[in-house]
């Protein structure tokens, strides 16, 4: 009964355009945003349930929101382009390799011209949207394969960009500024005067920049350019003769995409892992990025979030569960269960609702609209 | 249904515009693939305000001509000038920023959006705003998003779409996926529209309503029309000048008039005793 549009009247064609139409679901997101900015904040100040310790920020919800803005990249992509990558966490490298170079100073000597390009040290802040900015450069050139094929060869071509990257981050010790290794740590982040350190300092970062970023790629999407990558996803030939270049939507959806997953793997290395390796962006990433973009739903920016909490916070939850109820099994049988229990959850879900969570919660609105009655 | 439906449209006797300028001359062109020749040494031209009707049995060549006329296929042979622009080859999109538009045979819509997004995906040609703008949304982009939905609105009050506005065209019956598919094709704003079978698979009803749209198209948005279509009373009550494709090859051209007499015409559709 509280879901009802009725008397909401749109009267301009602004209105009738807006992201979100119904005032329920304005209401119902303005406090998410004030739970998100203000209240986890506070919460995790002062200490209570659930944030007795710095767990929750640091483990949970920080890897939660990165990935989550990584899928949006994703899905630009794939869910609304319609090209399939399987290169994504090698662009969530290169996003956080050249934001770590861009933080710590690039020197590239150039001998033959008896010259060098060096460019100082700059701010974190500043560091992490030119590694998205690289992320896009390297995204545009490994799309070009795609202006010659599709789907499943489309997919192959791409692992050469997870393959190339994941050994380009091993074997280039310029990268990795030449620590032997072979791993980096961020340098530290300032925000003007403040030292962006602690958990929930580095939580308003990320839930900043996934809304930012978030708002940015649903304007896109539901734009001129949001529907040039649909009309090529659903039908190219007919999407050319109504005058879309191919060239220009595919490769703007590749540059987008890779933008958004290397601001990701910027924030992802900076604020999350603090040090890493290569391989905390390899194939598995990709994968993962997939799925959650798979199961969230393909062409939908909420399904995004929806589908990361689903792969990264389900598990955390369902390994808790055993000792919070009390059950007494050894940690590894737990680990194995989880596991089982995930991937079922994922068969199941794809079998019941194919098009994901965001189709799912599409499906419960409209029946909220009509309750009590069936239609 | 609405009463202005005209329930036969008037058969035209005799060349209604047949002194227009000429919109687009095809010249000799030939196409093949492989051994298969599809257009054998075909000339046409259609002038400007008219509605051209291109018939002619299965694998005739039809949808080759319309395809090689937007671009899409490459002619081996031949030349087609469109605005007094002559060229042999170019990419579809360039056609379509020239001013052809087209329906396709099977339906070819956007499945997965909105008949309201589908038609918008029309006026891709003239959209101005660059990437940035449109990620800013609010303010430059947002006004020119609605100062083309008022254009889209038009076209969908004027094919009568209204209720199916926000309908995801992969779930609408046969019928409406072809006006939707027409009302894409005008947001171009077309000077020439070429509709691959308009009327296939469509009840009586349906039929009536498109030759509405079309001859309405024609009147009032000052399109030039080519039509592929097998049902000839249609053809024959709608069109200005028909063409005849047999093989690959012309075997006729005129008014239907005309070529409703003509004996190849009657050999290739009903054949020749041996």
């Amino acid at each position: 009964m509280l879901y009802r549009e009725a008397g909401q009247f749109k009267t301009t064609y602004a209105a009738d355009m807006a992201v979100f139409p119904i005032r329920q679901d304005r209401i119902a997101l303005a406090l998410l945003v004030a739970v998100a900015f203000i209240a986890v904040p506070f919460m995790a100040e002062a200490q209570v349930w659930p944030f007795r310790t710095d767990y929750m920020v640091r483990a949970i919800l920080i890897p939660f929101l990165i990935l989550s803005l990584a899928a949006v990249g994703v899905n630009i992509l794939i869910g609304y382009c319609g090209q399939i990558s399987l290169g994504s966490g090698a662009f969530m490298a290169i996003g956080a390799y050249s934001a770590y170079k861009f933080a710590t100073g690039v020197h590239i000597p150039l001998a033959w011209l008896g010259t060098a390009i060096s460019i100082p040290p700059l701010p974190g802040l500043i560091s992490i949207p030119l590694g998205g900015l690289m992320a896009a450069l390297v995204g545009i050139l490994f799309g070009i394969p795609s202006l010659r094929i599709k789907g499943l060869y489309l997919a192959v071509a791409t692992l050469a960009a997870q393959f190339f990257f994941d050994w380009v981050f091993i074997r280039v010790k310029w990268f990795v500024n030449y620590n032997s290794s072979g791993s980096v740590s961020a340098p530290d982040m300032y925000l003007g005067p403040i030292h962006i350190n602690t958990p929930v300092e580095r939580y308003l970062l990320c839930l900043s920049a996934v809304v930012i970023f978030a708002t940015l790629a649903k304007n896109l999407v539901r734009g001129n350019i949001g529907r040039q990558w649909m009309a090529i996803r659903d039908m190219d030939i007919a999407a050319e003769l109504m005058g879309i270049r191919p060239l220009y939507a595919k490769l703007s959806a590749f540059a987008v995409s890779s933008f958004i997953v290397g601001v990701a793997g910027a924030l992802f290395a900076f604020m999350y892992l603090g040090a890493w390796e290569p391989l905390a962006f390899d194939i598995n990433r990709s994968f993962q990025l997939l799925f959650m973009v798979i199961i969230g739903g393909l062409g939908s920016i909420l399904g995004c979030f929806l589908g990361a909490a689903f792969i990264l916070i389900l598990p955390i939850m369902l390994d808790q569960i055993p000792h919070a109820v009390g059950i007494p099994v050894s940690v590894e049988t737990v680990s194995h269960l989880v596991f089982i229990v995930t991937g079922g959850l994922i068969c199941y879900l794809l079998i019941v609702e194919p098009r994901g969570f965001a189709r799912l919660w599409g499906i419960a609105k409209e029946k909220l609209r009509l309750w009590p009655f069936p239609y | 249904m609405k009463a202005d439906v005209n329930p036969k449209p008037v058969a035209r006797s005799g060349p209604v515009v047949a002194n227009g300028d000429v919109l687009l001359a095809v010249s000799n062109v030939s196409l093949s693939f492989g051994g298969v020749k599809a257009i054998r040494d075909v000339s046409l031209d259609i002038r400007k305000g008219e509605i051209r009707a291109i018939i002619g049995p299965n694998g005739a060549g039809k949808t080759s001509m319309l395809n090689v006329i937007n671009g899409f296929y490459h002619p081996q042979q031949g030349t087609i000038s469109f605005k007094g622009r002559e060229r042999r080859a170019m990419r579809p999109y360039i056609a379509a920023s020239q001013g052809i538009a087209r329906t396709f045979q099977n339906v070819a819509l956007f499945k997965g959006m909105s008949t309201l997004d589908n038609i918008m995906t029309g006026r891709t040609l003239k959209m101005r705003k660059g990437i940035i703008q449109q990620a800013l949304y609010w303010g430059l982009s947002q006004r020119e998003e609605i100062q083309h939905r008022r254009v889209v609105e038009e076209i969908i009050d004027f094919l009568e779409i209204q209720h199916i506005r926000k309908t995801p065209v992969g779930k609408l019956p046969y019928g409406l996926q072809k006006r939707v598919e027409l009302g894409r094709a005008l947001a171009t704003e077309p000077e020439l529209l070429l509709l691959d079978e308009p009327m296939a698979g469509m009840n009586l009803e349906e039929k009536q309503d498109m030759s509405r749209f079309i001859l309405t198209v024609r009147d009032a948005f000052n399109t030039t029309i080519a039509l592929i279509e097998h049902d000839i009373g249609v053809v024959m009550d709608l069109s200005d000048r028909v063409v005849v494709l047999d093989y690959g090859r012309k075997i006729a051209d005129g008014t239907p008039a005309e070529v409703q007499a003509n004996q190849a015409v009657i050999d290739a559709y009903l054949g020749i005793p041996h």
